[in-house]
């Protein structure tokens, strides 16, 4: 169990998002602390994915304050979102499948000779290392990742994140593309992270998943926040009336 | 059995190239480029591989060369770009104007040693602001590439016009002829100095590789393997200097130059041409643009953008930037090929650079760049130019009927995508 007694290492405070009139997410107010793993819930379009993307950079917000411990800071951009340690997998695995695992893996934040060329021999070795604990039966380093099956793309788009430290995780539906031992594995990979202090908000339409995996849910319903609730104090049901019904549960209100 | 023995050499030689490690579509290029040449030295009874012809084709290829070097960069990241032959045309006339009003205008006269380097720098500044400009409204404005270059094609064809006039202009300075072609060569010596190194810095390439992967630990080629790939490379470009050598200036043209300086030419003097300075240029830009595409975030970032734009911009990478930064680069190259081309005419004519478009887009496609963008190679695109223009030549020495020439250029073009398109699902190959 996450201490959730400090300064909350993100703090989305008031966050609204309209598209062309419609509100995707309207006055949301989440957290999630050190070490904690907050599960974001609610049907398709409810806007999960929409206000997740504002603090990975990916979308700006309409209204709203996005504070890092304590701070008040601007992430106008994915850039600004990864000076800040936040990294993202997206549910579309954002990788560019005409390059290989090290390419994908170092995208935007090369490893540079002293000459200031790309380091290719480096990459590839660093890539072999933390594939070798992520993924020990990951061999295909020189194929383009077009060529990976859906868990091997997901290792590598996991290997991202975890490579550059990040200290706060946003996965969109990390396990949606793979098969029963990769999601296993994506399981072990959250506690590992979780135990390393990291923070990670976890998009999930999977109730079971929500219950194993996080500390906290939070749940959300035509744009707007129904109820954040401590997994331990509630039911499977409890969480679904709040996805369908939009209920929210008469006890652990935290 | 006789089946059994022609898959069994089949594997073997697929085993051969694997261990080579050589690009299968390379190895297919390089065969459609020798089975053009055979076939038309066959039909022209061995005119067609001559010294002389060689040298020829080396350069009326580097024009267009040269801008599909950068033409691969565009297409690879989702974009087109229908208005090089015109920017080349715009670049060529400020260089020549430069040279023969704006300069001479500012007291500096036919002859000066400023007058080619300063007309350079000016055209290839024009190109790279025409480029820029052109990239800015494609990713900034958002404007499809397609229509921005569109529009630059009538543009720019017609900046060029207004800014001549329509007229010829030339004689162009001496310096900035010689980068055109036959009156620039290294001659002989210079040449093989220059083929040395070429061959010395291949071995180091090679070495220097295979000296990175034993440091990571990564597995290797076999020795024999490197030392095949090093004595092809070898054989390669001395073979290129060999033949660029063999063609020998014209006796009456050496004759000439004795006399100028008062000399008297001795008997059976002969002298070969060697390189041809725009043939240099044409492999400095291969070499830079090869080291952009596969050794700098630059490079790395245009292929990412061009395999997945979403993924490209979530990974922080700037994209719109990259595409002024693209398009700046195909309008530097385009300066380039204009003062070649102007400089092998020795003029600038109203209608240089006409179709070069089309011939510049056709050249890298032919070269194994993907319309789908994210893929593509600079050599591939450089051979892909010289395949287009052995076609072009050969025909023309057939005696092929001009309509006919462009009609069998254009099946071509159609039929090595098909092939390719073919190749890409019989491998399965991205």
């Amino acid at each position: 169990m996450a201490d959730r007694s400090g300064t909350p290492l993100v703090e989305m405070r008031d966050v609204s998002v309209s598209f062309g009139g419609i509100k995707a997410v309207d006055h949301v107010t989440i957290d999630l602390h050190p070490g904690e793993v907050v599960g974001l819930l609610g049907h398709n379009g409810a806007g999960k994915s929409t206000l997740i993307k504002c603090l990975s950079g990916a979308y700006k917000m309409d209204a709203g304050e996005i504070y890092i411990d304590g701070k008040l800071v601007d992430i106008q951009n994915p850039r600004d979102a990864r000076a800040h340690n936040i990294e993202t997998i997206y549910q579309t695995l954002a990788l560019a499948d005409n390059l290989d695992a090290a390419s994908n893996l170092f995208l935007g934040r090369e490893l540079i000779t002293p000459a200031g060329l790309v380091d290719d021999a480096r990459m590839e070795a660093e890539t072999r290392k933390i594939m070798a604990r992520l993924n020990p039966n990951f061999k295909k380093f020189n194929a383009p990742v077009k060529a990976l099956s859906g868990g091997q793309r997901q290792s590598v788009a996991i290997a991202r994140a975890v490579y550059f430290n990040a200290r706060i995780l946003v996965m969109d539906e990390p396990t949606a593309a793979l098969g029963p031992q990769e999601t296993q594995m994506v399981a072990e990979l959250i506690e590992q992270l979780k135990a390393q202090g990291i923070g990670i908000f976890l998009i999930e339409h999977d109730v079971h998943s929500v219950m194993n995996l996080c500390d906290r849910a939070s749940v959300m319903k035509n744009g707007q926040l129904v109820g954040t609730v401590d997994v331990d104090k509630v039911t499977d049901e409890d969480i679904l009336s709040m996805i369908i019904l939009g209920k929210r549960p008469e006890v652990a209100a935290s | 059995m006789a089946d059994a023995s022609a898959s069994g050499t089949s594997i073997g030689r697929k085993n051969i190239f694997k261990t080579l490690e050589f690009d299968t579509r390379l190895l297919g290029m390089v065969g459609a480029f020798v089975l053009v040449c055979i076939v038309f030295n066959v039909l022209t009874e061995g005119r067609f591989l001559t010294p002389r012809n060689i040298f020829n084709l080396t350069i009326q290829t580097v024009s267009v060369a040269i801008m599909a070097t950068g033409m691969v960069f565009i297409i690879v990241t989702r974009h087109i770009d229908l208005s090089v032959g015109a920017l080349l045309a715009t670049c060529s006339a400020i260089m020549a104007m430069t040279q023969t009003q704006f300069l001479p205008s500012l007291g500096i006269d036919y002859g000066s040693p400023l007058m080619a380097p300063v007309a350079i720098v000016v055209g290839l500044l024009a190109g790279g602001l025409i480029g820029a400009f052109h990239g800015w409204l494609v990713g900034y404005l958002t404007i499809p590439a397609f229509i921005v270059t569109l529009g630059g094609f009538l543009v720019w064809r017609n900046v060029a016009w207004y800014l001549t006039s329509g007229q010829t202009i030339g004689p162009l300075d001496d310096t900035f002829q010689k980068l055109g072609g036959i009156g620039g060569t290294l001659g002989t010596t210079a040449s093989w100095v220059i083929g040395a190194l070429a061959v010395a810095a291949a071995c180091y390439g090679i070495l220097q590789a295979r000296r990175a992967r034993i440091a990571h630990e990564f597995p290797v080629k076999p020795v024999w393997a490197e030392a095949t790939l090093m004595a092809l490379a070898a054989a390669l470009i001395l073979g290129f200097v060999a033949t660029l050598n063999a063609y020998s200036v014209p006796t009456r043209v050496l004759a000439r130059e004795f006399e100028a300086r008062g000399e008297v030419m001795p008997q059976g003097f002969t002298q070969g041409y060697g390189i041809p300075f725009s043939v240099l240029i044409l492999i400095a830009v291969a070499v830079v643009m090869t080291v952009v595409a596969r050794r700098t975030r630059l490079g790395r970032y245009i292929f990412a953008t061009g395999g997945n734009p979403d993924a490209a911009e979530l990974s922080g990478i700037n994209t719109r930037l990259l595409t002024v930064k693209v398009f700046a680069m195909m309008g530097v190259l385009c300066a380039l090929a204009g003062m070649v081309a102007s400089a092998r005419l020795s003029f600038h004519s109203n209608d240089i650079g006409t179709l070069d478009e089309l011939r510049v887009i056709a050249a890298a496609v032919i070269g194994g760049t993907a319309l789908a963008g994210g893929i593509g190679t600079i050599y591939g695109a450089i051979l892909g130019a010289l395949i287009m223009q052995s076609l072009q030549s050969g025909m023309a020495m057939v005696g092929v009927d001009a309509p006919f020439q462009n009609i069998v250029v254009g099946a071509v073009l159609v039929l090595a995508v098909l092939i390719d398109i073919i190749y890409r699902k019989k491998t399965g190959d991205v």
